[in-house]
């Protein structure tokens, strides 16, 4: 069984996204990158229907610059069997449609029969590449799985939705997006680390996927971003000052609220 | 000449940095407070492989040599001592000794487990009236038939309350001196193995040490570790590399201790400025940064003469030396630098400087480091 897990390598999560006047896009130079650490839950995943079914081959697939290799890498340490790497200058700029589009061509390559994506990336949070995928691929797609079983052929996984869950199934190959509440991400072993540069990585340009340059990056986006505007700070609360009645102020005001 | 760790290194180093700041860290306090490691953090670091970082992969061990060993000691050295002291114990020391002395059949047996994290080691070379001059040791070894009953005494053993396996240094001819001393692997639960009660510490809360008795306590011969009277010499070359690794958890200990202070002299305000402002505070921290960095070096220095399989007693014993008592003068800085807040139960600072006081006496005292160094300078210029 093949299982192709999709990573994206990020700036630091704990720090806040610079934006590029100019280009628009989010500055990655000069700052800490990671694996996504939503993609660490994808990659759980994949290992975990690894271990239950021996010779099963886990592949992580990125599009990136080069140093997305550590992303990548920080997926071999964790125990996945192979690495794709997708990386060119024309790339730059691709818009979410233009990115499953070359992951899809670079994912149909290993033949999968199962594909693993984080449900929205954790800095540009777009959350279109997965369905964007399945459509290339021609597979169905499960959104927001919980919980992932695998059975006669088939995926079945519990879809969060904001009231509970519904449970439902797709015949494989299918690509699944899985949410954090799926499992808890290992600790690359020790050993994983020091294997990690020696597994195999696919290093793949635009082209050697059949894209001319016109079809990707910047050219080839359909869709433009127009501009950023930081997140609404949040209104200051109310100050209420103790002058004998403030216990009375704050129960009305809870009251009020319906939560007492 | 390339300062560079090699990348596999780096790599290991951020992800054993992210494991010590997610996991170690959170727990500091309850480790200081119980005094135990919770069970389940010693799981998950013997299956992400911490217990057998420098042996030999075709053993089961990491393969990272002792350069990767004491990368990992460093970074782990930030959260409490206790770790960088149950492994060093269980690596350097028992560990070391099966991997350099021991055949092939002692090491799938025990060193495999051991590095996989499936058995815990404990070194017991010292006794009630032998510590520095360790060759003068009591404990007997007589052979009979194809056993050796073993009796005598052995005190603060790390580990000892709970390890799998010993490794027990006995002497098998008291007329030999250190060459009548030979070492033995016993396990848990031979008959006449005792153990006396859990030692009560200034500090290293959370690793424990006790004596253990051995009343008549017969090993098999397959277990002694080399010929007969080479127990003291592969005791004394595994210690080389204990002494390079606890100087590597002495700086992390260390950088804890200053990355702290340089937050605290940043943050903290009197006379309406960041104290980090006055020069008597920043001297201080300057001072700090110097000696780790040199104990750094020199830590790295003394490993990779390891790991290119080359004796580094001298280097070990400077090292040793400089790395404990760096780490007394950076804690008193700290301790100076946080003020009273340093002097509370429930400040790291404090249970650092309890911490790093043992650095000087264990695994070769500082006198004796100066005595092995000198000892070299003279026998040394005596040939010249």
């Amino acid at each position: 069984m093949n299982i192709v897990v999709c990573v994206k390598q990020v700036p630091e999560p704990t720090g806040t996204n610079r934006i590029d006047p100019k280009s628009l896009r989010i500055l990655r130079e000069g700052v800490d990158s990671v694996l996504d650490p939503a993609d660490e839950f994808s990659i759980e995943a994949a290992l975990q229907i690894q271990e239950a079914n021996p010779g099963t081959n886990v592949v992580v697939v990125s599009m990136g610059p080069d140093r997305a290799l550590e992303a990548i890498r920080r997926g071999l340490a964790m125990g996945a069997n192979k690495g794709v790497l997708v990386s060119d200058a024309n790339l730059a700029g691709s818009d979410a449609l233009t990115t499953a589009k070359v992951l899809a061509a670079a994912i149909k390559r290993e033949n999968p029969d199962l594909v693993l994506c984080a449900t929205e990336s954790s800095d540009a949070y777009t959350g279109m590449v997965p369905g964007g995928i399945a459509h290339h691929l021609g597979l169905p797609l499960l959104s927001y799985a919980k919980k992932l079983t695998l059975a006669g052929g088939k995926v079945q996984i519990e879809r969060q939705t904001e009231a509970g869950f519904q449970r439902v199934e797709a015949q494989l190959p299918a690509v699944v997006t899985v949410t954090g509440s799926i499992n808890t991400p290992r600790y690359p072993a020790l050993k994983g680390i020091m294997q990690a540069k020696k597994k195999p990585v696919d290093q793949l340009t635009a082209a050697d996927l059949g894209f001319s340059p016109e079809q990707v990056g910047e050219k080839g986006a359909k869709e433009k971003v127009l501009g950023w505007a930081p997140a609404e700070q949040r209104k200051a609360g109310t100050v209420i000052k103790d002058d004998g009645t403030a216990a009375t102020q704050i129960a009305d005001f809870l009251a009020q609220l319906k939560v007492i | 000449m390339d300062f560079q760790l090699p990348e596999e290194l780096i790599d290991l180093k951020k992800s054993i940095r992210e494991f010590v700041d997610k996991e170690l860290i959170p727990v500091s306090q309850q480790v200081e407070d119980e005094d135990k490691i919770p069970d389940n953090v010693l799981k998950q670091m013997k299956e992400l492989g911490y217990f057998g970082l420098p042996f030999p992969e075709e053993y089961g061990g990491m393969g990272v040599g002792y350069m990767g060993y004491c990368v990992a000691l460093e970074e782990l050295g930030r959260a409490n001592a206790a770790y960088s002291n149950i492994l060093g114990a269980h690596t350097s020391i028992a560990g070391g000794t099966i991997a350099l002395g021991g055949n092939a059949q002692q090491k799938e047996k025990y060193l495999r487990p051991m590095a996989e994290g499936k058995m815990l080691g404990a070194f017991a070379l010292t006794e009630p009236g032998s510590g520095s001059d360790a060759a003068s040791i009591r404990t007997t070894a007589f052979k009979k038939g194809d056993r050796y009953i073993i009796n005598g005494q052995k005190i603060w053993i790390t580990n000892g309350p709970y390890a799998d396996v010993i490794t027990v240094y006995a002497s098998t001819d008291k007329t030999l001196g250190p060459r009548g001393i030979s070492a033995f692997i016993v396990e848990k639960g031979t008959p006449g193995l005792e153990y006396g009660k859990v030692d009560h510490k200034m500090g290293l809360h959370g690793s424990h040490t006790c004596p253990l008795f051995f009343e008549d306590m017969e090993v098999a011969e397959e277990n002694r570790l080399g010929p007969e009277g080479t127990g003291f010499y592969t005791a004394m070359k595994a210690l080389d590399g204990g002494r390079v690794s606890l100087a590597a958890g002495a700086v992390g200990g260390a950088q804890a201790m200053l990355e702290a202070s340089v937050k605290h002299a940043q943050e903290r305000q009197q006379f309406g400025k960041p104290i980090g402002e006055n020069q008597a505070i920043q001297w201080m921290l300057a001072d700090m940064e110097v000696e780790i960095h040199a104990t750094r070096l020199m830590v790295y220095h003394a490993a990779w003469k390891l790991d290119q399989g080359q004796r580094a007693s001298h280097e070990a014993a400077m090292v040793k030396v400089y790395a404990s008592e760096m780490a007394g003068r950076v804690a008193d800085k700290a301790v100076q630098i946080h003020g009273g807040m340093a002097y509370m139960h429930d400040s790291p600072i404090e249970r650092g400087y309890r911490d790093v006081r043992i650095l000087r006496i264990y695994e070769g005292t500082s006198e004796v480091q100066r005595m092995i160094i000198a000892g070299d300078l003279l026998k040394n210029s005596s040939k010249n």
